[in-house]
């Protein structure tokens, strides 16, 4: 007579589990009962109904996906496979989400069952994601161009960075239309000019209004753009499948431009310092250096309180509250300055500095000649004044 | 010469960085100096044009514009 060992009829049984495609993922509802939620982070439950009960584990990596917490009692929705566990001789559902059941169920449990499996397919790794570029040259925006989003995006831009192109790459934001149509904008942008940055956005609405951003071929569109991609969908609170796919998520559309782009005032600020580092250095090469730097380092906050000043700078939304003019006041400011350092690059320039009467004395290779001790008797020397120069040659 | 009007703001300001670190090594002869020096005023000035500018270019990528 033929007969098995323990293992050996389990792990046939254990193989027709793992055979059928409808346990390979499959949502369950039932009530919660004998919930433990363990240290590790696993946590292990039976949902039942009144004919039947079924084991559940949960392993920490979905856990901590779920946001709704779940109690002993609860009416829910688990999507996971259903396998068995040798060891005990029991068949269980290995649950990565689990949705409170009625209401929103629907569309949320799909959210959940849709970000579960990306998220296993590493879809949201942090690998993935591109950096995004200091100083973009051309930037991609997709939106609907009659959305407010639109209007704060472009403000945003030109107040920060108004010497960047914009490619405007026009879709629907809202209904079953929309992911065909933002996956065509996204793919027009990868054809033409090369552009550095992608910003995909739009402005508030409920989960029904966002959700086309919650579209899976949308998803796998986004992680197979080969352009960094800022998401800015909705308000601080929404989250939707494009932002845990793309490079970067920003809370709203504007915060999406400003992640985009580097700010005018610090280049502003930058360039002043790097103008006056110039001349400094400049007349420094000339022998006064001290000088300048002293008066670099006391008028214009030379260096590090300059970096400090610079990470201090007023944030968006305090600055649009001031309205414009503030700002007009302070590109003002920073414009006087900059002048200023003009004039002082001005002056540095050694034709001033001749045409005050100095000359510049040096040997034949061209080098400056600095003092006495460096030239012996006989050698020729070239005096250059303002207009004309003089060869001469040193008698002692 | 690289012409400086078609540099972007990124090459621009690398390149006035390096003007600066040039002269501040001080290894430059006076006409290498003053060379550096008025290439780096014109690197500047071409930086703060490209921040004084006020509007913003935008085209628009649709459907329509699509070309081949």
């Amino acid at each position: 007579m033929q007969s098995y060992s323990v293992s050996e009829i389990t792990r046939y049984i254990h193989g027709l589990f793992d055979g059928d495609p409808m346990l390979a993922a499959v949502w369950v509802g039932g009530e919660v009962s004998n919930l433990t939620k363990a240290r590790s982070g696993h946590w292990y439950f039976t949902i039942k109904d009144a004919g039947a009960q079924l084991r559940c584990v949960m392993f920490r990596s979905a856990a901590r996906f779920v946001r709704s917490d779940i109690r002993a009692g609860d009416e829910i929705l688990v999507h996971g496979r259903v396998s068995v566990y040798e060891a005990r001789g029991e068949y269980q559902l290995y649950a990565d989400s689990i949705v409170a059941a009625g209401s929103q169920g629907d569309l949320h449990q799909q959210f959940e069952a849709l970000k579960a499996r990306l998220a296993a397919e590493g879809l949201f790794e942090q690998a993935q994601k591109q950096p995004i570029p200091e100083f973009p040259r051309r930037i991609g925006v997709v939106t609907s161009p009659t959305a407010a989003a639109w209007q704060d995006i472009q403000n945003v831009l030109e107040r920060r960075f108004p010497m960047v192109e914009v490619l405007l790459s026009p879709t629907l934001v809202q209904g079953s239309e929309a992911p065909r149509q933002i996956i065509r904008a996204l793919e027009r942008l990868q054809r033409g000019a090369a552009v550095d940055v992608i910003v995909l956005a739009r402005g508030g609405g409920s989960l029904e209004d966002l959700w086309c951003f919650n579209d899976e071929g949308l998803a796998r569109a986004l992680a197979a753009c080969d352009i960094p991609v800022i998401s800015g969908v909705g308000h601080e609170i929404d989250f939707t499948i494009v932002d845990f796919v793309a490079d970067l998520r920003a809370p709203t559309p504007s915060a999406a431009a400003e992640l985009a782009t580097p700010n005018r005032e610090d280049l502003l600020l930058d360039l002043d310092r790097l103008q006056l580092a110039l001349a400094a250095h400049f007349r420094g090469a000339q022998g006064e250096r001290q000088r300048d730097l002293h008066r670099l380092q006391s008028g214009l906050r030379f260096g590090k309180p300059l970096k400090a000043l610079l990470q201090a700078r007023a944030s968006t939304a305090e600055l649009q509250g001031r309205g414009n003019r503030a700002l007009a006041a302070r590109l003002s400011r920073l414009r006087e300055r900059l002048n200023a350092a003009g004039q002082a690059l001005e002056a540095a320039h050694p034709q001033h500095i001749l045409a005050r009467g100095y000359a510049l004395v040096s040997d034949e290779q061209g080098a400056l000649v600095r003092s006495a001790a460096q030239v012996s008797r006989n050698q020729r020397l070239h005096i250059q004044f303002e207009q004309d120069g003089l060869q001469v040659r040193v008698d002692d | 010469m690289h012409d400086i009007q078609s540099l972007s703001y990124e090459e621009a300001h690398q390149q006035l960085e390096a003007a600066v670190a040039r002269l501040e090594s001080g290894a430059l002869s006076l006409e290498e100096s003053v060379a550096v020096y008025e290439r780096g005023q014109k690197l500047s000035a071409h930086c703060q044009a490209l921040l004084e500018k006020a509007e913003l270019r935008v085209t628009l990528v649709d459907a329509a514009s699509e070309t081949g």
